[in-house]
């Protein structure tokens, strides 16, 4: 098994966890920058795609329908190799980050985009008729009346954001991943697949099982208040 | 861009035209492959951990748990490159087959299987969506009607979860065909990787003995645009698909 119960090679992993813990460093800036630039994005496209101006929304839908029908591997590599053969390389990590930024932005704008349009009209129409201006109007009334449809799957994207930060191994990354297969085929270090990739399974693990969990929890919990309102609603109109 | 026509020329070449065509099947062929096996896999896991819930039986669920859990908190790339190093592939599969070396379909089966196993933890989580959203009725129906589980689960629950989650199987589609680019790490097989072996020869093919800017815009945004030619048809499918879904009447849907 690779050496999974050898206690040299679990000895190996140990002498050499700033390897380790090198990567998961990387990996949680990366992931936290790529989950701020992605909130930002997705606020704007999100914004836009619910705006009524035909032109905003034709560039949200292209923005969107574009990077999600390609692979996140291949635009952080598109924008790795374009600016390296241009001689404008910004380094590996904020390329990284740049990259996952963008490819998740696009499915956050979908999620405010579902969520700013679960909001009843009605709210919109209040609001403007207070003589509330677009940003007050979105800000004070519209996004937090969004909060709660759109937690659940924002923590979702955030588990996948981390678990693509992976992709940063193909533009010779120094993410949690690539220094695990670094170590495991490393001249000293080599062969002790068993340990390394179970520590490194397991680093993501803890980290994304909670999120998950609170995702899941939260859509549950929304899901019988929703079952609970109906049915209150439907016997008192009886 | 003073080398964008020479970058253009690498395209108007048939054998790389060729090549990167080939790397496309091989995508659209391992992601339909992967997602039809995981149904199957994810079938049973979803069904395993929505229902054994006898004491005696418990053990299981929880092995189908873990086996979803696990698989849906890491990434991908991490199972490829164990897949890689630990999944026994028969001598008798190892050899020179579709005009790939015997390293490659060796590379190309341990990759295949280890994303199988990693999107058949995804598709168990949607088919338990299904099952979950088939009435409860349905389930007593079948029971008083003498059914044995296999029998209920066959004929009368499964093909209802399988009918409600048809679109997200399908949108699964998508994001398995981008999933196969993380096969572009351990070999070149398909088009993510084929794309990024042929930039890494541009200067032969380009004319300009170097390998420039526009060579990655032109190579990265023709296999852009063949994955998006084929995932942007595949979501409007889906979308039309939820449409018609969203018609039926509730109450038609639940009787």
């Amino acid at each position: 098994m690779g050496g999974l119960f050898s206690a040299y090679a679990w000895g190996m992993v140990w002498k050499f966890r700033s390897t380790f813990l090198l990567g998961l460093a990387n990996t949680a800036a990366s992931a936290a920058v790529g989950i701020i630039l992605s909130l930002i994005l997705g606020i704007i496209f999100g914004l836009m795609a619910t705006s009524e101006k035909p032109v905003l929304r034709a560039i949200a839908r292209v923005y969107v329908e574009f990077i999600q029908n390609t692979p996140v591997m291949l635009q952080v590599c598109f924008l790795y190799y374009f600016l390296a053969f241009s001689q404008h390389s910004i380094g590996i990590l904020p390329t990284g980050m740049i990259g996952l930024g963008v490819y998740h932005g696009a499915y956050v704008a979908e999620v405010f985009r579902a969520g700013i349009t679960a909001v009843p009209k009605g709210q919109f129409e209040a609001a403007k008729s207070q003589g509330f201006n677009y940003f007050e109007e979105m800000y004070y009334i519209i996004l937090p009346q969004t909060v709660k449809i759109i937690l659940p799957p924002m923590v979702n994207q955030v588990v996948n954001l981390i678990k693509n930060t992976s992709c940063l191994y193909i533009i010779g990354g120094t993410d949690l991943i690539a220094q695990t297969y670094s170590f495991v085929t490393g001249e000293i270090t080599g062969g002790a697949y068993g340990p390394a990739y179970f520590v490194a399974g397991a680093l993501f693990f803890v980290v994304c099982y909670p999120l998950s969990r609170l995702a899941t929890n939260w859509e549950k919990r929304l899901k019988a208040r929703e079952v609970a309102t109906v049915a209150k609603a439907e016997t008192a109109a009886v | 861009m003073a080398t964008l026509g020479a970058s253009f020329s690498i395209i108007t070449n048939p054998k790389i035209i060729q090549y990167l065509l080939k790397g496309t099947l091989f995508t659209v062929i391992i992601s339909v492959v992967a997602v039809l096996l995981s149904i199957l896999i994810g079938s049973v896991l979803a069904l395993v951990r929505n229902y054994c819930n006898a004491p005696e039986n418990k053990f299981f669920k929880l092995l189908a748990t873990i086996y979803i859990e696990v698989f849906r908190n890491t990434p991908l790339m991490l199972w490829v490159f164990i897949g890689v190093v630990f999944l026994p592939i028969p001598k008798a599969l190892t050899h020179k087959m579709f005009g790939l070396s015997s390293v490659e379909t060796k590379l190309l089966f341990k990759a295949a299987i280890s994303l199988i196993l990693f999107t058949s933890a995804v598709i168990a989580e949607i088919i338990r969506g299904g099952l979950n959203a088939v009435p409860k009725g349905q389930f007593e129906a079948a029971q008083s009607q003498g059914f044995s589980v296999v029998q209920e689960m066959t004929y009368i629950i499964l093909p209802q979860a399988y009918r409600k989650i048809v679109p997200t199987l399908l949108s699964q589609v998508i994001s398995t065909i981008k999933d196969t680019s993380y096969l572009a790490n351990v070999a070149v097989i398909e088009l993510m990787a084929r794309t990024k072996q042929l930039l890494s020869s541009a200067n032969r093919y380009n004319g300009t003995g170097t390998i420039n800017a526009s060579d990655v815009f032109v190579l990265f945004g023709i296999a852009a645009l063949i994955y998006f030619i084929i995932n942007f048809t595949l979501s409007v499918i889906v979308r039309r698909m939820q449409k018609k879904q969203a018609k039926v009447p509730v109450r038609a849907q639940t009787m």
